[in-house]
């Protein structure tokens, strides 16, 4: 090998072409993170590199998701990072936390649901609402990736609406009985455990560990998704599950307990979306350069430009709303609406570019060789769940009004 | 098992290269720097040694406090502890004289470094600390296996390899494929903070070399294509337009 073709991510290749992924800074907002949060994000573009680009095209092909992933993601450290090193996690801040959902949906927003689900969605809860017994038994299991746990919310029938959930379980002297069924749950068909919301006799709602293994539980697996296809979702079904009582999360009860774990998962996906739309503009910005027709590269057109220029601004300004958001976050500051615009605004920005990269990229641009369609498409779920884009439009109106419009 | 790792801080293989100052001084505006490569495979199997044989893994730099991010990912990936040697690597004879110093001191069973840097590519500070601590220096070394006392190793040779063995302690210039590039997992990178990174001022200030002053290589001219059939252009322009025959 000679020291001009070294790189510092490792040799694999895939199909298509070696990733050269650089991220944007047109606003050196570098300068904002420290030396360790820099370490951390060129870590996991590393792995991304190593261990997601060479492969990912193939797995979202196939529909086929890697399970081997889930230790991967548990060595390098990307569940559970905000949780206590007490309990395997890794006791970072929120700016690292962002910094590392960006990364990973930089490379496949399907990769980055498998571990915000496991870090936001099922860590959290127990971190935050188990008994010290359920965080020892569960959570260093999960922050190694030797289990993959689930959460389930959403119903066949109740989806932006949660608090009207049918799932309950009743008392029955030692243990729970518990019915009902969850759907669109990421991660389902391979959780060892699940973190379900269900509602007690008297219509309250409770989080439940439920365990693989238990009788009546089962999570069919959800086909025909042409949206983040490398991930894999499934459903929930509880036929009578006994579930014992020492599964119940003591800390907290209500619809606010599996609102706090959307608000910090939504985070997450504020800094994600903008990942994957840095990959779409990356790309673009290549392919314009080298793309000669009319005997000139076709970035030297005002159209191109002007849709590049569009692109860095909008992910410049998502940027900076991302990282003001992490130090709100890291302060106990931020409110479940600035979450939202958040949430709202990467994602629509992500989509939004994904379409502009793609045409840049012409017929190329449909194709497994570049990662648009791929981001396209899974962006599509990605503003669909943790609250669709409109029911976010919503939570901010309210937040102006003062008078919702969803109840 | 102790073993020293000396690391270099470098810019990253794909930075745009620049030179200030006249020509004098390499601009760093804008540039990444990373560890050696080569340095890099060297800690990688430094760190899986120490998980074989247990012991300690200390890391050198030469370099003013800039390099500081570099030594910790260093210590992020597994080292135990750093030094930094307070002190622009001016050439290599100065770093070999401070690495030596360190050595001394410490009673390391093995001192690994990349063969060579790859901002100048100079290759000689192991041969020169070999020969300052009067232990023998082998490189490029592509494999590395200690048994007890003895290292057995493989070096690359002109058209072959050699395979060697060798009492501790000794220096190697190591080169992929001695191990896999180890990636910095979050709890090494939070570990990190913690390790210790001693800094010391520099023993000794003689250099061998001085710096005239830098120069690009001439830019890459454009590809001619010649007609497979069309033997006696390319021969042309062999001798008349590249000069070459
Ligand atoms: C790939 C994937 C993975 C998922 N993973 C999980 C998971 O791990 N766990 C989990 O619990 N859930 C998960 N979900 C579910 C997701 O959160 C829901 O799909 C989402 O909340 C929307 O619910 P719904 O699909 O029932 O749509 P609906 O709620 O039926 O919404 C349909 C449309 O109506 C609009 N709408 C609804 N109410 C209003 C209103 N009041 N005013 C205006 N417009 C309204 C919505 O914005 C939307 O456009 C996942 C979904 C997908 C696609």
């Amino acid at each position: 090998m000679s020291t001009d073709t070294l790189t510092q991510n490792g040799s694999a290749k895939g199909k298509s072409a070696a990733d050269l992924f650089e991220s944007p800074d047109f606003y050196q907002l570098d300068d904002l993170l420290t030396e360790e949060h820099k370490l951390i994000r060129s870590s996991i573009r590393d792995f991304v590199k190593k261990e997601i680009s060479p492969f990912i095209e193939d797995w979202a092909e196939r529909a086929h998701f890697p399970y081997e992933i889930v230790k991967k993601f548990g060595d390098i450290g990307a569940f559970g990072p905000t949780v206590s090193e007490t309990y395997g996690g890794g006791g970072l801040d929120y700016i690292s936390y962002g910094l590392i959902m960006q990364e990973i949906e930089r490379g496949d927003s399907g990769m980055r649901s498998t571990a915000s689900v496991q870090g936001s969605l099922v860590m959290y809860p127990i971190y935050k609402f188990g008994s010290e017994e359920q965080k020892k038994k569960y959570l260093p299991k999960l922050a190694s990736g030797e289990w993959l746990g689930c959460f389930g919310l959403t119903e066949p029938d109740h989806g932006s609406n949660p608090s009207g959930m049918v799932t309950n379980f009743k008392d029955a002297g030692d243990h729970y009985v518990l019915n009902g069924a969850k759907m669109w749950i990421s991660n389902a068909p391979k959780a060892e455990i699940a973190v379900v919301w269900a509602k007690d006799e008297s219509g309250r709602i409770h989080g439940l560990i439920v365990e693989r293994g238990m009788e009546g539980f089962s999570t069919p697996e959800t086909h025909g998704k042409w949206s983040l296809r490398a991930s894999t979702t499934g459903e929930l079904v509880f036929d009578n599950v006994k579930v014992p009582k020492e599964n119940l999360l003591p800390g907290k009860s209500g619809l606010g307990a599996p609102m706090m774990c959307l608000d910090s998962a939504r985070y997450g996906i504020a800094w994600g979306a903008i990942g994957a739309a840095m990959d779409c503009y990356d790309s673009a910005r290549r392919y314009a350069i080298e793309r000669i027709q009319f005997g000139k590269p076709i970035g030297s057109f005002q159209l191109i430009q002007k849709k590049l220029a569009e692109m860095l601004t909008e992910i410049t300004k998502a940027q900076l709303l991302n990282w003001k958001l992490g130090m709100m976050l890291d302060a106990g500051k931020a409110s479940t609406s600035q979450i939202s615009l958040a949430k709202r605004n990467s994602v629509a920005t992500a989509l939004d570019i994904a379409r502009e990269a793609r045409q840049i990229h012409g017929g190329m641009g449909i194709t497994g060789e570049y990662p648009m369609m791929r981001h396209m498409m899974n962006l599509e779920s990605v503003v669909t769940y943790e609250g669709t884009h409109d029911i976010h439009l919503l939570i901010l109106g309210a937040e102006i009004t003062g008078i919702p419009a969803f109840k | 098992m102790n073993i020293l790792v000396c690391i270099t801080h470098v810019p990253d293989t794909t930075s745009k290269i620049s030179f200030t100052d006249d020509n004098k001084k390499f601009d760093t505006n804008g540039v990444q720097f990373i560890i050696g490569p080569y340095d890099d495979y060297a800690l990688a199997r430094a760190v899986e040694l120490k998980e074989q044989n247990g012991g300690k893994i200390t890391v050198l730099n030469v370099g003013e406090a800039e390099t500081e991010p570099t030594i910790r990912k260093a210590l992020a990936i597994g080292a135990d502890e750093a030094v930094r040697i307070n002190a622009f690597p001016k050439d290599s004879f100065f770093v070999a004289n401070q690495i030596a110093k360190v050595a001394k001191e410490g009673n390391y069973d093995l001192i690994l470094m990349g063969r060579e840097s790859i901002d100048f590519n100079g290759g000689q500070v192991h041969g020169m600390v070999g020969e300052m601590l009067g232990m023998p220096s082998l490189s490029p070394v592509m494999k590395l296996d200690i048994e007890g006392n003895t290292a057995k190793v493989a070096r690359e040779i002109e058209g072959g390899k050699e395979y060697l063995e060798v009492t501790l302690p000794f220096v190697a210039g190591c080169q992929e494929p001695i191990a896999e590039w180890k990636i910095p997992n979050m709890r090494g990178i939070m570990g990190a903070r913690s390790k210790p990174l001693n800094v010391i001022e520099p023993d000794n200030d003689e250099v061998k070399t001085t710096l005239e002053n830098f120069e690009l290589p001439p830019a890459k001219g454009a590809v001619k294509m010649i007609d497979a059939d069309n033997v006696s252009e390319l021969v042309d322009l062999l001798k008349n337009e590249a000069k070459v025959i």
